[in-house]
């Protein structure tokens, strides 16, 4: 039986394959399909097709090597796990149907066909479904790993003045780096100055604050003196509305303001060359 | 007239999710810069207490529209364990948990509209409204 099965998927592949397609996208959830251009869906979807058919004749290396890259594609593609379902489920109909219709199996037998054509499926579902997620969690830890490597980093700009410059949403893990960083750089790079630029810090509540604050006061224990820089208008409007006092910084609106500054505090200036 | 929009909130990244929720409803209503600041900053108060302190619940926006006047209306709920004495938690600086203490009334100053209620071993249900003028 399993023998027929293999043999008919072989001999009506290209039939098959473009039933199977039509399954696929005629649906409700066609939505999925229309956001990705046609021929990645096309070519991803023979993809598909294929593992299932190796998955089918033999489950040496070489499928796994397929299904492990097919999964990889589909995740960076944003292919949704339902969809892939889907293309799993709907394999098995199309399958089916086609025994019927070109009365490869009788009638009564059909529901024999029908389980055992499930059986071989489910551990296969089961197998891309787990590499799918296990590939989703890798991307999601490689994309953390990523946004950490950005996260505060301490630039010595020149002798005794050093920036960090702070990008996008500030939560504990990088309220801690910053601190870190901080105690870390100023003492290597031997600041006296320390400009914190916030520009880039979308929303400053009393958390953010809180960590400024403290950041400030263990950079002043080290024997530096923090500055607050790129406070934006509606950033210190809020800042007032919550009460929150930054009469203990030294704030400025622009970093280049902020930076003549710290010349100032240290001794120096800028001067113009005569020429 | 009312549309309501949800974020559950469980984990940090779950309050970004609710402020960029806020913010762009915010915007759609036509606030300016400084209160779209003020209305995602008063959201992000919120949204963090429910973390810190009631571990789960929902942050809600609503979009008003009443006697065509426009407004935005932050709803945060909670089943957490409530907040005994509201008037204590009203005073800037109180907190329980070595922080500023400027949430609750930060948010109150931030926004035009604010009403708490909460009962110990209930939840807390805070609500926040800015209108357009
Ligand atoms: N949703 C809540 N459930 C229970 N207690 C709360 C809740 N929100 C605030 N509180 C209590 O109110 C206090 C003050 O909150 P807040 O003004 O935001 O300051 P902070 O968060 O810095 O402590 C908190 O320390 C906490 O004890
Ligand atoms: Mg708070």
């Amino acid at each position: 039986m399993y023998n027929k099965i293999t043999a008919h998927i072989e001999d009506h592949r290209e039939e098959l394959e473009r039933a199977w397609k039509e399954r696929l996208t005629s649906d409700s959830d066609a939505r999925i399909i229309d956001i990705m251009p046609e021929h990645i869906f096309e070519s991803t979807s023979s993809e598909f097709f294929d593992i299932i058919l190796l998955n089918l004749k033999d489950k040496d290396r070489e499928y796994k090597e397929k299904l492990q890259s097919f999964s990889d594609k589909v995740v960076r593609l944003g292919w949704p796990v339902a969809l892939v379902v889907k293309g799993l489920r709907e394999f098995v109909h199309t399958v089916q149907e086609n025994l019927v219709q070109y009365g490869s199996i009788d009638k009564e037998r059909e529901g024999e066909y029908l389980e055992l054509l499930d059986k071989w499926m489910t551990p296969f579902s089961n197998e891309i479904i787990q590499t799918y997620a296990e590939t989703w969690e890798k991307t999601v830890s490689l994309q953390k790993m990523a946004l950490q490597e950005l996260s505060a980093p301490l630039i010595p700009v020149m002798e005794q003045i050093s920036v960090m410059p702070l990008v996008g949403t500030i939560d504990t893990e990088r309220a801690r780096l910053v601190m870190e960083n901080l105690l870390d750089g100023v003492v290597s790079h031997r600041s006296e100055v320390v400009l914190i630029d916030i520009t880039g810090v979308p929303v400053v509540d009393t958390m953010v604050a809180h960590h400024i604050i403290q950041a400030a006061e263990a950079v002043h224990l080290v024997g530096a003196k923090c500055m607050l820089v790129g406070i934006r208008p509606e950033i210190a409007q809020t800042i007032v509305n919550l009460g929150i006092d930054l009469d203990k910084f030294i704030t400025t609106s622009t970093m280049k303001k902020g930076v003549e500054l710290a010349l100032e505090m240290t001794g120096r200036k800028i001067v113009e060359l005569e020429g | 007239m009312e549309i309501q929009s949800c974020v559950s909130i469980l984990n940090e990244w779950d309050i970004v999710a609710a402020r960029q929720l806020g913010r762009n409803v915010a915007k759609e209503l036509g606030f300016g810069t400084v209160d779209q600041a003020r209305i995602t900053t008063a959201i992000s108060e919120l949204a963090r207490n429910i973390y810190l302190y009631a571990g789960e619940g929902q942050l809600c926006i609503d979009r008003l529209n009443e006697n065509g006047k426009a407004g935005l209306r932050i709803i945060a709920l909670d089943k957490g364990p409530g907040i005994p004495d509201i008037r204590k938690v009203m005073e800037d600086g109180f907190s329980t948990s070595g922080g500023l203490g400027a949430g609750l009334p930060g948010v109150r100053r931030l926004m035009d509209d604010f009403n708490i209620d909460s009962n110990p071993g209930e939840g807390t249900d805070i609500r926040a409204t800015k209108w357009l003028r």
